[in-house]
């Protein structure tokens, strides 16, 4: 007997009591305050209150914001511009880190094969990486919500064509068919301006793999939601559906949205990686990390480990921590873990 | 004879980050054996907390602070969870609100049973499954032999509840312990639980105790009642003495809310001990008012609601083949007509297709046949004609479940301004505003509500908003979904006189769907009695209730919990 009475109480769906709701004396005729700003709101609320309390959740996100600063603000606190090639000087090629014996102090992490500080090809290259993820991201995010929230809410005949072409592409490796995506664009592209677009082509490939993940997540959060009373409502106001799905569904479904766009912008920052590792991302002159990581490992083995340490190590740093939040994201804002 | 169990100054405890919440203050109460005691109260009457904390199941981090349980004179407090454990299979069973989930799904009613009894009393497994038979014919399962082979998902609800309760005696307990043990059920099988429960309770000479929010359940089964109130008892008595003559305030107005199955009364009395003192509203005079303005208009055009020969099925399996495909038929052949500024009740169990009905008329669900009319024009047949569009919108509709009907991502003023602001029905924000004051106001709310979020609301007061946003389109029909069904007994008072004053003033016509035949006697005109999809009877209220002529509208009056020994409140 216990058994059978002891699950009930561990699924947690019998709440003998809810302190926020259920005790709060019934305010219908007691005089309210003031409804609160969206800071005091913000600092008021759950989320808010379970990051406080996440040591791994505010260094995760400390990690973040500083690399995402570092790396924004490369032109104003990098020591040199790799990219102006009077600030280069072949002659100061392949110096190791100061700490290391030939090593010059003003070159901290030491130079590349071109003579550009490593530190600062770090920080603008990092910014690059970054920029790509975000914009890949946000590219896959607004597809897949968009298709998502249609598929979701419409059903029949438009779901079963969105869900399939989605299923077909998952199917495919992501990593391929940005491969594939980005081989085509290449070809169609001038051969003239192939470097200056790389990095859009880079975007739009990395964020049209993306998108099936987000789709799958919202249409299930639509179906969930377009059941509520709230939407039925909203139908029995007779409001049009692209109207209900924008300001009824949409803003009820976007919660999984920002874990997945969390953790998808760490997959995406590491996309771009491999891409420009494998060449067919961002080319040399303007490198990213991926690019700095395929660069320094050609001379990996004539001893020259830093030019390939240290942008591997930026990179598992930014990941890592990206990751890190995105986990913690999607335990402090899923209502049956906490 | 001495008490069975023994509760002393009792204080439980939820820390949470905004200070401590004393979920029970101060309780005592006692049961003896072959008693049932109720324990009746609203949510957050701190009801169920007691139970947890007999048997030391208090969700963490719910914690005893103070006080003394005393089982057969020894006490349950700073026991290990081990010996709990014993004491809860063996000496108190216990009863939960869902069937559904208190069985554990993958194995046999006989296996969870044998196991039960084997690990409690040390039978033998031959003779644990003679004793399993004898306690599921107890409990009223006929063919026992054939039903311990049954797994959970194979029992009707009730039947369900009824493998529970054989469970909870299954280790022989002195006490029984029953967490609203009948309100996820219909009413024809809480009759029969309730039943079961009081035989059980003499036969074997057990203490029992209810906790319930229902007094109708109280008043069919206990012997002695607790009232509680905000985690203290405020009342302890015979059944007979609270219900009849309360002494507390509280118990007085928790009576006087509660829908009178007997006759109709023109309003609930003021509740206003339960709200925290009513601080009357400004409210609005609707024959000026914008909000009167369609009530002006309204020119009388026959019945306001035709519904003809309606029939809806779901599907159940879909398959390529016909004849593997499987429907439920959810409406079935139902014509029933609304005069206008009548109030019409629909009446049923779960599952009868009331609420069916009401969303075909709403237009949420096409009907596979039968025609639709609202104010003599057919919104059924063609619904996206801009006229059926323009029809439907003089229907609104109110829904059962107040903490899911409104948008949390929204402000109230959004949420009650958007079908004004959409079909343009007044000029200019600032007039937008206003109104939107008004109505708040109107339902009292208050006009202030407008700028807060809905989960800043309590359910009887989201409820109001509900209403406030089905004004706003200037309905003239209104649905009601068991609009109450989901709140205390005492707000569903202030919400169901909400509602007639609003009828009153605006002469709309509603639909009002439920499953409780007292609050349909109070509110409602004519009924229709729903079973299985079809229409059983349609009458005005007071000859359905005196002179039932279907059979199983006189069964549904029978199984009402008697009422009599509420005074005349």
């Amino acid at each position: 007997m216990t058994d059978a009475a002891h699950d009930r109480r561990d699924d947690g769906s019998e709440h003998p009591i809810r302190p926020d709701e259920d005790l709060r004396p019934r305010a219908d005729d007691v005089g309210q305050p003031p409804p609160p700003g969206f800071w005091r709101r913000a600092a008021d609320s759950d989320v808010f209150y379970s990051f406080v309390r996440s040591p791994t959740a505010m260094v995760a996100a400390a990690v973040t914001i500083l690399s995402m600063l570092a790396c924004f603000a490369a032109p104003l606190i990098a020591p040199f511009d790799p990219f102006d090639p009077a600030q280069i000087s072949l002659w100061d090629g392949k110096l190791p880190p100061a700490w290391a014996e030939g090593g010059r102090a003003e070159y901290l992490l030491g130079t590349d094969n071109q003579g550009r500080d490593m530190l600062s090809t770090i920080l603008y290259g990092g910014r690059l990486s970054i920029i790509v993820g975000l914009a890949a991201v946000f590219l896959g995010m607004a597809l897949g919500v968009m298709l998502g929230v249609i598929s979701g809410y419409l059903g029949g005949a438009v779901d079963a064509l969105i869900m399939r072409v989605a299923d077909v592409q998952l199917t495919i490796p992501g990593l391929l068919l940005a491969i594939l995506i980005n081989g085509i664009a290449r070809t169609m592209l001038p051969p003239e301006s192939r470097d200056e677009l790389a990095i859009y082509v880079v975007i739009v490939a990395i964020g049209l793999t993306d998108w099936p993940q987000f789709a799958r997540v919202v249409r299930g959060a639509t179906l969930v939601e377009s059941q509520k009373e709230y939407v039925l409502a909203a139908r029995v106001i007779g409001l049009p559906s692209w109207l209900i799905m924008l300001r009824h569904v949409l803003p009820n479904v976007l919660r999984p949205v920002l874990v997945l766009a969390t953790i998808g912008l760490a997959l995406a920052i590491i996309a771009e990686a491999t891409l420009s590792f494998l060449g067919q991302g961002i080319p040399p002159t303007t490198p990213s990390l991926g690019t700095l990581i395929r660069v320094g490992n050609e001379y990996l083995f004539s001893g020259l480990w830093w030019i390939t340490f240290f942008p591997a190590i930026a990179l598992v740093v930014l990941v890592f921590a990206v990751n890190l939040l995105g986990d913690w994201m999607r335990d402090a804002l899923n209502p049956k873990l906490r | 004879m001495s008490e069975l169990l023994e509760i002393e100054g009792l204080d439980v405890e939820f820390p949470t980050r905004r200070g401590v919440v004393k979920a029970a203050r101060g309780v005592s109460l006692n049961v003896k054996r072959g008693e049932v005691l109720g324990l009746v109260g609203e949510s957050g009457a701190g009801k169920s907390t007691i139970g947890n904390a007999i048997i030391d199941l208090l969700e963490p981090p719910g914690r005893v602070a103070a006080g003394e349980i005393r089982f057969q004179g020894e006490s349950l407090r700073g026991r290990s969870e081990d010996e709990m454990r014993r004491i809860r299979g063996d000496r108190i069973g216990m009863i939960f609100q869902d069937p559904q989930t208190s069985l554990n799904p993958l194995l046999t009613v006989g296996e969870q049973l044998v196991e039960t009894i084997r690990k409690c009393l040390g039978f033998s497994e031959e003779a644990a499954q003679t004793r399993a038979r004898e306690l599921l014919e107890q409990v009223g399962i006929t063919e026992p032999e054939a039903r311990l082979r049954a797994y959970p998902h194979q029992f009707s609800g009730g039947m369900r509840q009824r493998v529970v309760i054989a469970l909870a005696l299954a280790g022989e307990p002195d006490l029984l312990l029953a967490d609203e043990p009948t309100t996820a059920l219909d009413v024809s099988i809480q009759a029969q639980i309730l039943e079961l429960i009081r035989r059980l309770c003499k036969d074997r000479d057990l203490g029992v105790i209810i906790v319930t929010h229902d007094i109708g359940v109280i008043a069919e089964i206990a012997d002695r009642v607790c009232v509680m109130y905000r985690g203290e008892v405020v009342e302890t008595g015979e059944v007979s003495q609270v219900l009849g003559a309360p002494r507390h305030e509280y118990t007085r107005s928790l009576i006087a809310a509660v829908p009178r199955p007997d006759r109709r009364l023109e309003r609930f009395a003021s509740v206003d001990y339960i709200e925290g003192g009513v601080k009357p509203f400004k409210r609005i005079d609707v024959r000026t008012h914008w909000l009167g303005a369609a009530v002006r208009q309204a020119a009388a055009t026959g019945p306001a609601v035709t519904v003809e020969g309606m029939d809806l099925s779901f599907t159940l399996r879909r398959a390529i083949l016909p004849r593997n495909r499987k429907y439920l038929k959810a409406v079935d052949d139902v014509s029933f007509e609304i005069r206008e500024g009548e109030s019409f009740g629909l009446v049923g169990e779960s599952g009868s297709g009331k609420s069916t009905v009401a969303r075909i008329i709403a237009g949420l669900y096409r009907p596979d046949a039968g025609v639709v009319r609202l104010m003599g024009r057919d919104v059924s047949t063609t619904p996206r004609e801009p006229e059926a569009k323009a029809a439907r919108r003089a229907l609104q509709m109110i829904f059962q479940d107040p903490y899911s009907s409104l948008n949390a991502r929204m402000k109230v003023l959004e949420i009650v301004a958007e079908p004004i602001r959409f079909f343009r029905l007044a000029e200019g924000e600032a007039d937008v505003r206003r109104i939107v004051g008004d109505l708040l106001d109107h339902v009292g709310l208050g006009a202030e509500a407008a700028l807060r979020y809905p989960h800043e609301f309590s359910g009887g007061q989201r409820q109001r908003i509900s209403i406030a946003r089905a004004l706003a389109s200037r309905p003239r029909i209104l649905i009601c979904d068991e609009p109450t069904s989901a709140l205390d007994v005492s707000v569903q008072a202030t919400i169901l006189n909400l509602l007639r004053d609003l009828q009153d003033e605006l002469g709309l016509t509603m639909l009002f769907i439920s499953h409780d035949l007292p609050v349909i006697r109070q509110m409602c005109d004519r009924v229709a009695v729903m079973r299985h999809g079809r229409i059983c009877e349609i009458a005005p209220t007071e000859r359905l209730f005196e002179a039932p002529e279907h059979d199983y509208t006189k069964h549904l009056l029978k199984l009402m919990p008697r009422m009599d020994l509420l005074g005349a409140a």
